[in-house]
Order: C-alpha cells, then sequence, then structure tokens
C-alpha cells in the first residue's frame, strides 16, 4: 500500500487574530503546527502501513518554513517529504491549492503507484474542509469525508471498508481502490515519535519542487487562481453568561426541579 | 506507470535514516544559557544535541525583557543586523515610588541608539527562536518536545561519570561526552546529581509581567523618546508594596513590558499574590497615565532564582556542566539574569572545546569552566553582592521606609511657600530622625554601602 498524505502547516491557536484592517490572519508571533487533523490522517496511513507494508509519503504546501512540519511526519515514522514551495503558489484558495496539490500528486505517482491519499477533514484557521474533496475531484478518484474508522482493506480486490460520520449517525461503506479519504480526530490514538526517529528526523533531506518541477498552469496558481476572496470577517458577539443554579446538598430534588422548569420552556426536555 | 530510477536526491533521502545517534555534547533546554552553549560548541566543531522541553526554542522562556548588547555580541557578532529586536535602550530611569508619588532619576544617552548598542528590549521568545535557527545552521541537531529526566552514568571503579541523558520518549537514552544543564530554575536536574540542595523561598523571587498594546507614537511621546528608540523604569518602593523586590516598565515596538519581582517568602508572609501587586503597580499615580487607553495582550510569569553567591551550586563534575538560572547566576541588584546565562553557556561551550581537544571530560579538566566563571564579571559581581539579598530581605526599611522619607523630603523641598530654606532642612531633619534614629539611619547607610558599593 503506497499512501500520500496532504498536511498543513497552521498558527498554533484557537485565538487568531484578524487584522480588522485586511480581514487577513495575523501570523506574526504565533508559532506554527501540523493542523491536528491532518496528524491523525498521518497516523491513519502509519497504521496501515506497518500492517500492510508500502510507503507513506507527505506532502505539504507553504513556505521553507513548512520543512519544520515535515521534519516533524518524518519523526513519527513518514518514510518521504516534499515541499511543495513557489513564489507563484501564495495566496492561493481552496480552488488554485487543489491544482497545485493534485498536480503533485499526479507527478508523485509517475513516479510510484498511489493507492490511497488520506487527508484531515479541514484546516483549523480556514475551517473550509475543501481541498481533500477537491483534490479526489480533481484526480477524478472516490471520496471518503469525516472517517471514523477503517474497518478493512483487501489490496487483493482492491477494496476497503470505512465507517463515516454523518449528521444523523454512522455510515459504512465499500469502495474501490485507489481513492481519498479525509479522517475526523475520533479515527485513532496519536503516537508519540521514539527519541532516534526524532533526531534522525532532524536532519531529513526534504525534497522540494517548485512550479517548475510541476509545470502548472500559471493562471491557476496563486492570487490569480483564485477566485474566492474574503469579504468581511468580524468576531461574534460573547455569549451571555449562563445561570447557575446553587446545588444544595439537603434537597437536590429541588434543585432537579427548578432546572426541569427552567428547561422546559426551551423545548430541551419534552414536557410530558 | 513508469518507474524511474531512483535519483540522486532519492538515495541521499535513504541515507539520512543512518545518521549516527552519537554525540559529543549534550545541551538540555534552549533558553539563553543552552542556545548560547549549543552556538558555541557547533561553531567549535562539537557535535551537538540541544534538547528542548517546548514546542519551539523560546516557547517556555520569559523574561523582563532587556537583551544586553555586548554579551549576546561576543556570542552572535552583529546580530542587531538580523535578530528580532524591539527598540535599542537610549534612556535608563529609577524611580522611587512612594504612595501617590515618585522620586526618579535617569540617565539618556543617543550615543546608546548606535552601534555597537548597549542593550534593547527583546521578547525572549521571538528572539530564541531566531538564536535556534542559527544554532542549527551552525550544525547542531535541536529537537524539541522531549523532557530530559534523568542521567545515564558510566561507574567505573574510583568514580561516576555523567555519560548521557534519559528522556520521555521511547529508546530514550542518548550517550554523549559531556551534558549540559542549561534547564533554567529550579533545576531537577542539577539537584539529581547533589550539586544543588533543595532550594528555600527565599532564595527564590516569582516575576509576573505584562505586554500591553499600545500605539507607536504614543509609547515614544510618553517615554520622551525619538522615534525607534526605547526607554526603560525600573521601580522600588511602592511598587512591590514594600516587600524585597523591583517592579519595571520597558518599551517595545508596540507593546509595554511591565511587570513585578518579588521574593517568594515575602510574598506568601504577606499573603499577596504577585498579580495583585503587578495590579497595584499599575494604579500608581506615576505609571497609570503611561498605560493609559492599552491592551493587555499577553500575562507571563516565571521562577528568578536570587540565592545569590551563596547558593550558587558546584558548577561542574565528570561529565556535566551547568550553565545560567539552573546554577543560580542571576544578578538580582542589577536585574542580569539572561546575560549572565548567555555568557555561562558560552563559557562552558569552550570549556567543552578544550576538553575536546585533551580527550579528557573529567571534573579535573572542567573545573575550567568554574575558573573561566571566577575570571569573569558573572561571579565577581555575585561575589559582590553576596550579601545584598540578606542584608535587603531583612532590613525592610529600604523598601517602606527610606522611600516614605524620600518622598517628604522631596516635597518639603519643592513646596514653595515662602518658608525659609533653612528651616525647611531643619524640618526635614527633623522628620527623618524621628521616624528613625540617626544612628540606625547611619548604620543602615554604611551597610547598603558595604553591600552593594
Amino acid at each position: 500500500m503506497n499512501i500520500a498524505v496532504c498536511l498543513k502547516q497552521v498558527p498554533d491557536t484557537s485565538e487568531v487574530r484578524i487584522n480588522p484592517k485586511t480581514n487577513t490572519l495575523m501570523r506574526e508571533g504565533i508559532p506554527s503546527i501540523i493542523n491536528p487533523y491532518d496528524v491523525h490522517a498521518l497516523e491513519e496511513a502509519l497504521t496501515i502501513r506497518d500492517r500492510l507494508g508500502g510507503r507513506v509519503t507527505v506532502l505539504t504546501m507553504g513556505p521553507p518554513q513548512a520543512t519544520d512540519s515535515l521534519r516533524k511526519a518524518i519523526s513519527y515514522g513518514a518514510d518521504h517529504a516534499i515541499l511543495l514551495t513557489d513564489r507563484a503558489f501564495a495566496g492561493s484558495d481552496t480552488l488554485a491549492t487543489s491544482y497545485i496539490l493534485a498536480g503533485a500528486l499526479g507527478r508523485l505517482m509517475d513516479r510510484e503507484p498511489l493507492d490511497l491519499i488520506f487527508c484531515g477533514k479541514q484546516a483549523i484557521d480556514g475551517d473550509t474542509a475543501q481541498v481533500g474533496p477537491g483534490i479526489a475531484s480533481r484526480l477524478g478518484w472516490p471520496l471518503l469525508t469525516y472517517v471514523t474508522k477503517i474497518d478493512g482493506i483487501d489490496p487483493t480486490n482492491q477494496v476497503f471498508q470505512v465507517q463515516r460520520k454523518i449528521e444523523v449517525g454512522r455510515e459504512v461503506v465499500r469502495c474501490r481502490l485507489p481513492a481519498l479519504v479525509t479522517v475526523v480526530k475520533e479515527i485513532n490514538e496519536i503516537r508519540y515519535a521514539p527519541l532516534p526517529d526524532l533526531i534522525r528526523a532532524a536532519h531529513y533531506p526534504v525534497e522540494v519542487w517548485t512550479n517548475a518541477d510541476l509545470g502548472l498552469d500559471a493562471s491557476q496558481l496563486g492570487l490569480k487562481g483564485s477566485p474566492t476572496w474574503v469579504n468581511k470577517i468580524s468576531t461574534p458577539p460573547m455569549r451571555e453568561k449562563g445561570e447557575v443554579l446553587a446545588g444544595s446538598d439537603v434537597a437536590p430534588a429541588e434543585t432537579a426541579r427548578i432546572l426541569a422548569d427552567k428547561l422546559i420552556p426551551h423545548i430541551v426536555v419534552p414536557n410530558r | 506507470m513508469t518507474v524511474q530510477e531512483p535519483t540522486q536526491q532519492q538515495l541521499n533521502q535513504e541515507r539520512w535514516r543512518d545518521v549516527p545517534l552519537e554525540f559529543e555534547a549534550i545541551v538540555v533546554g534552549a533558553g539563553p544559557a543552552g542556545l548560547a552553549a549549543a552556538y558555541t560548541l557547533a561553531k567549535g566543531g562539537v557535535k551537538t544535541l540541544l534538547i528542548e522541553r517546548g514546542d519551539f526554542p523560546g516557547s517556555k522562556n520569559v523574561m523582563g525583557g532587556i537583551l544586553y548588547s555586548y554579551p549576546t555580541h561576543q556570542i552572535i557578532p552583529d546580530f542587531w543586523k538580523e535578530a528580532p529586536l524591539e527598540r535599542p535602550i537610549v534612556e535608563q530611569r529609577a524611580w522611587l515610588l512612594a504612595e501617590e508619588s515618585v522620586v526618579s532619576i535617569g540617565f539618556k544617552d543617543p550615543g546608546f541608539y548606535e552601534e555597537p548598542y548597549n542593550n534593547f528590549s527583546v521578547f525572549r521568545s521571538r528572539f530564541d527562536r531566531w538564536m535556534a535557527n542559527k544554532v542549527v545552521e551552525a550544525g547542531a541537531t535541536l529537537i524539541t518536545e522531549t523532557v530530559v529526566t534523568d542521567f545515564l552514568f558510566d561507574e567505573r571503579a574510583d568514580r561516576r561519570r555523567v555519560a548521557g541523558v534519559v528522556t520521555n520518549r521511547e529508546q530514550g537514552e542518548i550517550r554523549a561526552q559531556v551534558v549540559l544543564i542549561c534547564e533554567g530554575a529550579n533545576s531537577i536536574l542539577t539537584q539529581r546529581l547533589g550539586l544543588q540542595e533543595d532550594l528555600s523561598p527565599g532564595d527564590l523571587a516569582v516575576g509576573v509581567k505584562e505586554v500591553i498594546a499600545l500605539p507607536k507614537g504614543a509609547i515614544e511621546d510618553r517615554f520622551n523618546v525619538e522615534k525607534g528608540q526605547g526607554a526603560t523604569i525600573e521601580l522600588i518602593g511602592e511598587s512591590t508594596q514594600g516587600m524585597f523586590g523591583m517592579g519595571w516598565i520597558y518599551t517595545n515596538k508596540d507593546t509595554l513590558s511591565i511587570g513585578v519581582g518579588v521574593m517568594i517568602n515575602q510574598l506568601s508572609r504577606s499573603g499577596m499574590n504577585p498579580n495583585t501587586v503587578l495590579e497595584k503597580m499599575k494604579q500608581h499615580p506615576a505609571v497609570r497615565p503611561l498605560l493609559a487607553g492599552g491592551e493587555t495582550k499577553e500575562y507571563l510569569a516565571k521562577i528568578i532564582p536570587e540565592g545569590g553567591y551563596h547558593q550558587v551550586p558546584k558548577l561542574y563534575a565528570h561529565g556535566v556542566l551547568i550553565c545560567g538560572d539552573a546554577a543560580m547566576l542571576v544578578n538580582g541588584v542589577h536585574r542580569e539574569g539572561s546575560n549572565l546565562a548567555m555568557t555561562s553557556g558560552k563559557l562552558a561551550a569552550e570549556t567543552v572545546i578544550e576538553a575536546k581537544k585533551k580527550g579528557d571530560f573529567s571534573s579535573v579538566t572542567l573545573k575550567a569552566y568554574h575558573d573561566r566563571l571566577q575570571d569573569s564579571f558573572i561571579l565577581k559581581d555575585l561575589k559582590k553582592y553576596e550579601n545584598a539579598s540578606a542584608l535587603l530581605q531583612s532590613n525592610p526599611h529600604f523598601f517602606t521606609l527610606y522611600p516614605k522619607l524620600a518622598r517628604y523630603s522631596a516635597r518639603e523641598l519643592f513646596t514653595v511657600d515662602n518658608v525659609p530654606k533653612k528651616d525647611k532642612q531643619k524640618k526635614i531633619w527633623h522628620e527623618v530622625t524621628s521616624r528613625r534614629g540617626i544612628w540606625n539611619i547611619a548604620g543602615d547607610m554604611y551597610r547598603l554601602w558595604r553591600t552593594l558599593g
């Protein structure tokens, strides 16, 4: 099983500040991490490789500093890492990003066939959940989003089965290979890299591809190739503080009754 | 589908797995001491592993906010050309704070705005990230999110030698000829070696600091400096509610760093929370206008080892050296810590480079580190102020009564009310001596002069 994992380096904070003038994220001084969902995608790919053999290749598009994230993926056990970096890529929206990643994956497949591509369900900075599906669409591959579990893989018959999280519950899907999978956090527990792997990963020579290597259509890259623009970003108003009922050791039943009376009008608890 | 021959790059790709896991030196902690040590070691051709527990070098590093130019320049020449710095400091002020009032002295020299500068306001976390990149460029191996929990020892018939470290990761043991402990205040590893006893609350201060955002222009107006220049204020007296400690305000590019450091034993005796002390200082009439309209962006805290000369542990043993805060190398009187840390890291590294040449990392060779520190400003300054902490801790008048008397005297002198100056002087003299006997004051001043002078 040869597997590719697409990673995004994102700012590590839930309180990213927004520049009110330009409506862009202020990344100054905020450390970068691998998008947490993507780490779960990588973990799943490594687990499958450890069981069935093959290679795991990680790719990221970003500035040269994204090398840190790729080395981290190597320390977890990825076999190979490729950085897609080019001034022409800067400012890409999800349409252009999926174009570039699909192009890079295509080039990778000239070298070695791929059976699976893993992505996180979305990135914590943009929250669009569009790049994974965009890549699948551009490659013409089946797409399985919000996967919570891989039930099994049958390499001989080139099929596998997964469970997907959907609004009303869980969907079990059988699908042919190759396919693209996006994962949620529940799919696995992240491993902790052993010390020797961490030290060696610090010396890993990341392979770098620019557009000279990919030969993509310049009009579909970066700002030029990005029809999306951000019209306005605003901070939602703070939610009001909830009401706290002082509990009583003496009469918990009474406190419960008060709580029920308060909840019933809000149709949280059905009044039966 | 075509499968191509592997390229040279692919062949290199496979080779990284064979990188030998052998190091000559392991540096524990990527703070000021560890970064300076690792940089000097790597430049000196020593195979160095730098281990940091935080997510990135700098993520755990906190200081008041002043980086001294000279010692930093000694380690990375002309660092100011590319390092992330805030403002070169051209004016330093000392404020003696009493209730509602301030007696102020200061020194300003625009010459400090020229190379090689004197000091800069910085954010340690940003500066250290930059410096860590220099360390890696110099050839050291850096790993993060890894905690050193113990040592590996070589037991020989006659002696026990540190031979590496144990980390919290799987297969987490790694060997080296020498280990440099640069893990900061309250060093577990130093205690593990039995070189430092448990510290007492009288040896440690706690520093709390806020970063407050203000427009650049407002900072320059309020602190009376030219565009891009910076100023510092050190505040004594009411700033720490009369406790042994100090407050500070430093100008950054578009923020102020404001904080207080107070001895932990005094805090616990007073029952005060350090945040409350800082909050009160922020409300002082002399301080409040400097901060007006600012928004608090960050809140930080740090333990400062202020045990002084007498609490400096043994700084070396077979295969191990101790630097920076872990070695108690802090000059509390002059609020200097990170420059002592960086310089001690550099001196330790130079000792290791020599030990490598001799092929001997025993304490006999490593003792040279102690000698180097003794010959440098580091132990000379700590020795000079060896009794300062004891004097100031046992004599609260310096932080309570004297600021009040300074206020009273200054107020009398500066108030114009047709009272003859001679009468004013008499009045001041009478007030001062009635609050503390003349012989007591003379004794205080003599001791202060003996200790600090």
